[in-house]
């Protein structure tokens, strides 16, 4: 350990790749055709989805009875499952924009892979509020401000509204930043295919990219342009999906807390996931030069550090509650811990704040089977952390004569097992249909690929 | 492939030749050229002596613009033209506007930025560059280092060009040409292709627009007439001196079909000289045993015993199998219908005069069923 020369950067690419080798690597899985495990795979995730579609039809067709939800938890899994996924996207945006201000350059091998994982989870999250509308055929009436007959206007000054906004504004960054970081690959991959068909494809999406300079010199711009929008857009998104629980006036969710909790939450939540699909992805890929041990290590840190904001965040609410001297804050508190649901509640406490702890040790960091349960741990703990706060706070609310149990039904189950299955589904496609890695930003940082003596 | 020369390439191996190679060329004054790199090379905008990007300013305006956008739209709808008190807030609450102010300055400011990246800055999309399928296209994007020098350069000379890419020690030297076919396509609107393509565009969005907009949301123009030009009662309207839709009707108007009830509060005079104009038979019979069924049977149950449905709700009648029922003319029953008795309401709103008639002649048929003569037997 002492021997290493802090004055020189590590490299963040292990060996030193010829730049022409790094272009076939990240195209192979575009070029050849897929394995046997990829069909398993893809199997198992449509198998998934088809559950969900099932799950889905059936709560379009008999309406939302089919779920769980009841009077007084009329929130249940759909909005859970909805904060869940919006969490998961949330590490995608961090590593490709915030790790990209903050000029770390371990984020270009898994700023792709990440960004598109964000814009599946963000499209799996959404289908769950607009089902959870009851009749999501009329979901944009409901939702969007437009002239009509009535001349009314949705309420701009409720949470819910502001939700609205959040995320489709979160995608659509999200998802224009992706694609610009695309452009250069498309271009690349259309110079080296001989493909009649996917020439034309790739010349379409790469709109003519010719690598130039002149261009370079914009897109650099607009590419830390969009990192600085993306930042404080991610850090809103989950701000204003906190505030859907926090501007309430239901002990529990009424906390300034909230904001930065779930902002916290969702990064945690989302480096876990980023980390369990890497792991698989450059193993079956060949990408461990690229998606180096160092990178997982430095996730894992990161997922340490998030762990324990998550954890002094629950311990915070509990003191609040009882500095405060609110009664029915107390008894909020006290119901999530030790009422009828305080399973869900150590089920999150443990595998969100004790789990987590291992990555103390170097050995667990930079293990791969310890750092792959330790992450799914997580992401279990996290779905129930979102579980504890929607249900156990509604179900135990100011009037006892309306208290209930909530539990969910085999659709509410179903609709979960399918919302894993199309987010993977997705997942499975994007490696087999774009470049997993981004080529260019690679490129850039390999030992040797920036001029030796630039004068800048 | 034409004699039209567009430019003079050369391919580099290493970042630091082409940096080199860059500074060289801009020094020498020329203007028209460019630096094509697999990756984004530090140092090269000051090695091309190119300007600062006035992107930013794109970003700028379109970012306040957003915000503009936001905060107006939202003042106006809930200030201006529906103002409504929500949660106790001001009609401009500006705390609560923040979050979708934020919202749409970011989405606003991040699509002009990119929009105007692509479409005016770089005027992409652009397939038809001479550049493209070239070898030298092919190097750059992968992992050579290309510097292009155009034909139109006011300081283009082919030899001296030569010989400076020469001197550079560029490992490839060749010219690039303008595509003949390529320059001259012109594209044609009676296109075959591209007329089914826009058959098929057309048929999409007709079909799909019908199909969200009539089956599902039911809005205009397939709202079925939900909406009409006509007047409603609380509207107003200029044809009138009052401005009101709704008139008072003319004084001494009578409606139609109204024939006044001459033995108001006379129950006695109603049952003596009132006669039940209708004949029982099945047509009639059926009518009122429909009617019966429908207005008096919940309280007096479905067969005039009194046995109400209303489960104490509402006090029973007493049954109308009574003596004292079963004695009185049809005329005397009609005006229990009419006016209502106890606490009995008026049933003439419900029924028409027929109807009524039809029903007292199926209580009589219910009370003979009950009580019947020995001829019914």
């Amino acid at each position: 350990m002492g021997s290493i020369d802090y004055t020189q950067e590590l490299s963040v690419v292990e060996g030193k790749p010829a730049l022409r080798e790094l272009d076939e690597l990240i195209s192979k899985p575009l070029d050849s055709k897929p394995d046997i495990k990829f069909y398993i795979a893809l199997a198992v995730t449509l198998t998934m989805l088809t559950i969900g579609a099932i799950g889905l039809t059936a709560s379009l067709y008999y309406g939302t009875g089919l779920w769980g939800n009841n009077n007084p938890v009329g929130w249940g899994f759909p909005i859970v499952n909805f904060v869940f996924w919006i969490g998961i996207g949330h590490a995608g945006t961090l590593i490709s924009a915030i790790l990209f201000l903050f000029r770390q350059k371990w984020r270009t091998g898994i700023a792709r892979f990440a960004e598109g994982m964000t814009i599946f989870a963000v499209i799996t999250a959404m289908i769950f509020p607009i089902i959870h509308t009851g009749r999501p055929w009329l979901a944009a009436i409901y939702l969007l401000p437009y002239p009509n007959q009535h001349s009314l206007w949705v309420n701009f000054t409720s949470p819910l509204l502001w939700d609205v906004f959040a995320v489709s504004t979160y995608f659509t960054v999200s998802f224009v930043f992706w694609y610009i970081g695309l452009i250069p690959d498309f271009a690349t991959l259309r110079d080296r295919t001989s493909n009649k068909i996917k020439k034309i494809i790739y010349s379409v999406t790469s709109l003519g990219w010719r690598h130039s300079n002149r261009h370079w010199q914009n897109y650099e711009l607009t590419y830390l342009i969009l990192a600085g929008f993306a930042t404080p857009l991610v850090l809103s998104v989950h701000t204003i999906v906190s505030f859907d629980f926090a501007v309430a006036i239901l002990p529990g969710w009424h906390t300034t807390i909230f904001p930065p909790y779930f902002v916290a939450g969702a990064v945690f939540s989302g480096f876990a996931m980023v980390q369990n699909v890497l792991i698989f992805i450059r193993k079956i890929f060949n990408y461990e030069h690229i998606i180096t041990m160092d990178t997982l290590e430095r996730m894992n840190k990161i997922i340490l550090l998030t762990g324990m904001l998550v954890g002094y965040a629950y311990s915070m609410e509990f003191f609040i509650a009882w500095y405060s001297g609110v009664q029915p804050e107390v008894f909020a508190f006290m119901n999530r811990a030790f009422g009828d649901y305080f399973w869900a509640y150590w089920i999150m406490f443990s595998c969100n704040v004790f789990i987590p702890q291992l990555f103390w040790f170097k050995k667990v960091r930079r293990s791969i089977p310890f750092m792959f349960v330790i992450a799914v741990l997580v992401n279990v703990g996290m779905w129930f952390e979102r579980f504890v706060i929607t249900v156990t706070s509604l179900s135990r609310d100011y009037l006892p004569s309306s208290w209930a149990y909530f539990k969910p039904t085999l659709t509410d189950a179903s609709l979960l097992i399918g919302s894993f299955g199309l987010f993977f589904t997705l997942v499975l496609l994007f490696t087999k249909s774009l470049p997993v890695i981004s080529i260019a930003e690679v490129k850039a940082v390999v030992d040797g690929s920036q001029p030796k003596h630039g004068d800048h | 492939m034409s004699e039209k020369l567009f430019s003079y390439t050369a391919l580099f191996n290493t970042p630091d030749e082409i940096i080199h190679a860059a500074k060289a060329v801009a020094d020498k004054g020329y203007t028209k050229f460019d630096v094509n790199t697999p990756y984004p090379v530090h140092g090269m905008d000051s090695a091309m002596k190119l300007k600062t990007s006035k992107l930013g300013f794109v970003t700028l305006f379109a970012g306040l613009g957003g915000a503009a956008l936001a905060l107006l739209t939202m003042g106006w709808m809930m200030g201006i033209d529906y103002p409504n008190v929500i949660g106790g807030k001001p009609f401009f609450p500006l705390p609560a506007f923040i979050p979708i102010t934020f919202e749409l300055t970011v989405l606003v400011a991040t699509l002009s930025t990119v929009a105007f990246l692509l479409f005016f800055f770089f005027k992409l999309p652009n397939n038809r560059h001479p550049l493209h399928d070239t070898n030298y296209m092919k190097n750059v994007s992968s992992d050579k280092y290309g510097v292009s020098i155009e034909a139109e350069d006011p300081k283009f000379n082919l030899e001296e060009v030569k010989s400076l890419f020469e001197s550079l020690h560029a490992s490839v030297i060749e010219p690039v040409y303008f595509d003949e076919e390529e320059v001259n396509y012109k594209p044609k609107i009676a296109d075959g292709k591209f007329l089914a393509f826009l058959a098929a565009v057309a048929i999409f969005v007709s079909v799909s627009a019908y199909t969200h907009l009539n089956y599902l949301l039911y809005i205009v123009p397939f709202n079925w007439m939900a909406e009409q030009g006509k007047l409603v009662p609380q509207s107003t309207n200029d044809i009138f001196t009052n401005g009101s839709s709704m008139q008072t009707p003319v004084e001494g108007s009578v409606a139609r079909g109204f024939i006044p009830y001459a033995f108001k509060d006379k129950p006695d005079e109603a049952g003596k000289f009132l006669v039940n104009p209708l004949i029982p038979n099945e047509q009639n019979l059926a009518v009122g045993k429909n009617k019966f069924n429908i207005y008096c049977s919940p309280c007096h149950g479905y067969l005039a015993e009194g046995d109400s449905r209303l489960r104490g709700q509402f006090p029973n009648p007493p049954s109308l199998h009574s003596e004292k029922v079963r004695g009185w003319s049809d005329g005397r029953i009609y005006h229990v219908i009419v006016e209502g008795q106890n606490v009995m309401p008026s049933y003439s709103s419900q029924l028409s005069r027929e109807e009524r008639w039809a029903v007292v002649n199926y209580i009589r048929v219910l009370q003979r069923s009950l009580n019947a003569k020995e001829s019914d037997l």
